[in-house]
């Protein structure tokens, strides 16, 4: 950690995953810092499998925490954290970064899987989440925001998700909400009162030849195919619940 | 330079063949989220700082001369929903024909030819801007205001909302389409020292998800 300055915390925490010649995936680098601990769980099959730990209470306002997966040629990375992330108000005024660097190398593969993102009333966070990918790479990248505990006002988040494959984005999409985000976010062309909202992101070789089938799940989630081999389900839902729900149906079509 | 032009290329009866979309608000509509003057003004004051903004600042960057290619991957990497993307690549190979009539230009011809099935709009936009002499505050003034006149013209029709009141949203959101085209250049010079990604990517989930509903109606009265 590069420590704690007064009341702010940044933290840099790396995982990188090695096919380990033996037909499984080794884990030569998984440094935790601060908030964000890392603990290497059972694996399966081939495909080694991280755990992310909250050790304190983070995001605070002003942090700024970087957790980075690198996946090089052959290996195969799970990714999951054991409880949902809580962005909370600091003793500063400054907004918080969360900043998530994927890089996966063709031929590898990452599943990044993490609970939800929270964010409390009286937070400000900023997350950054950029996956960069080798044309025959494979990703399985799930990001959920929450606006509110139960029945709160939520925080202010922006959250960036993009999504680079051989060089080219194939998805760059910004999600702004909460006070103080541009007007109309609670709007009819934006949320709509929905307090959860949702991505999941499969892209892979399979998807050039086989483009996914643009379709809808429900009234409020779609499953398109990007620009390029990838496919994005989006949905907005009332709850963590509901949303959660919606992207495992999603999941499970997509895997048939 | 001639101001007048910027009328010319935003009035609404240019032949481009906005006149054929909602912006997304006949799906609101049909949802029962736009039902009135007060959500539809919500309604395209969310659409004016995501769908908007980002439209504007990729149409300042086409007038401050970034490469056509890389603005329409850029533009397409900001419009997951593949209606949403079939919708922008024919309402820009609409307003190509029509800017290259109006100012004809080696610039708008050599995007005809690398653009066969159109290129985004907003990216068009820009370099009929250009070709007709206005600068990237006057595009990104266009893409704004076209970001939100679409949906109010629109919903007077699907709602038999009193044009006055439709106007009147649109004139009390003239403020804050000050700020989105201000941002949208602001982002689009940063755009040329740095790159594309400096481009702004807000998004409206229910805008994008929405165009994949309204997409697959056997009968609808919007294009899009």
């Amino acid at each position: 950690m590069d420590g704690v300055t007064g009341t702010r915390v940044r933290a840099e925490a790396r995982i990188v995953a090695r096919a380990d010649g033996r037909g499984g995936t080794a884990l030569p680098v998984l440094d935790g810092e601060g908030p964000l601990a890392l603990r290497r769980t059972r694996a399966q099959g081939t495909e080694a499998r991280v755990m992310v730990v909250g050790a304190m209470s983070a995001p605070l306002g002003g942090d700024h925490l970087t957790l980075s997966a690198r996946v090089e040629e052959g290996a195969r990375l799970h990714v999951g954290s054991a409880a949902a992330t809580l962005a909370l108000p600091g003793q500063t005024k400054a907004e918080a970064h969360y900043d998530v660097r994927l890089d996966v190398a063709d031929g590898g593969e990452l599943h990044w899987l993490p609970e939800q993102l929270i964010s409390a009333n009286g937070s400000d966070l900023r997350v950054s989440t950029r996956a960069e990918l080798g044309a025959g790479a494979r990703l399985v990248l799930r990001e959920e925001q929450v606006l509110g505990r139960a029945g709160e006002e939520p925080g202010r988040l922006v959250s960036r998700l993009t999504v680079r494959i051989a060089g080219r984005a194939v998805l760059d999409q910004q999600v702004s909400c909460g006070p103080g985000a541009p007007g109309g976010w609670d709007g009819p062309a934006v949320l709509a009162g929905h307090r959860a909202v949702g991505q999941l992101v499969l892209a892979g070789p399979e998807f050039a030849d086989r483009p996914a089938d643009a379709r809808m799940l429900g009234e409020c989630a779609a499953l398109v195919p990007l620009a390029g081999p990838a496919v994005l389900v989006s949905a907005v839902a009332p709850d963590a619940l509901r949303l959660r729900r919606l992207l495992d149906e999603a999941a499970a079509l997509l895997a048939r | 330079m001639s101001r007048a032009a910027l009328l010319v290329l935003a009035d609404g009866r240019f032949p481009a063949g906005g006149h054929a979309h909602s912006g997304g608000a006949e799906a609101a509509v049909k949802a029962g989220r736009v039902t009135c003057a007060a959500s539809l003004e919500d309604f395209c004051r969310g659409r004016a700082h995501t769908a908007g903004l980002v439209a504007g600042a990729l149409a300042a960057a086409a007038v401050l001369g970034m490469d056509a290619a890389e603005l329409d991957a850029a533009a397409d990497a900001r419009t997951p929903s593949p209606a949403l993307r079939a919708a922008a690549r024919r309402l820009g190979r609409q307003l190509l024909r029509a800017a290259r009539a109006s100012w004809p230009s080696d610039e708008l011809d050599a995007l005809a030819g690398a653009f066969p099935k159109g290129a985004h709009q907003p990216v068009v936009l820009g370099l009929a801007a250009r070709a007709a002499g206005l600068g990237p505050e006057d595009a990104a003034y266009c893409a704004a205001y076209e970001s939100v006149s679409g949906p109010a013209t629109a919903t007077v029709r699907l709602l038999s909302l009193d044009p006055f009141d439709a106007t009147g949203v649109l004139a009390r959101l003239a403020p804050e389409l000050d700020r989105v085209a201000d941002s949208a250049v602001e982002a689009a010079r940063r755009a040329v020292t740095e790159g594309v990604d400096a481009l702004p990517a807000a998004s409206g989930p229910l805008l994008e998800v929405g165009a994949e509903w309204h997409a697959a109606w056997p009968v609808r009265l919007f294009a899009s």
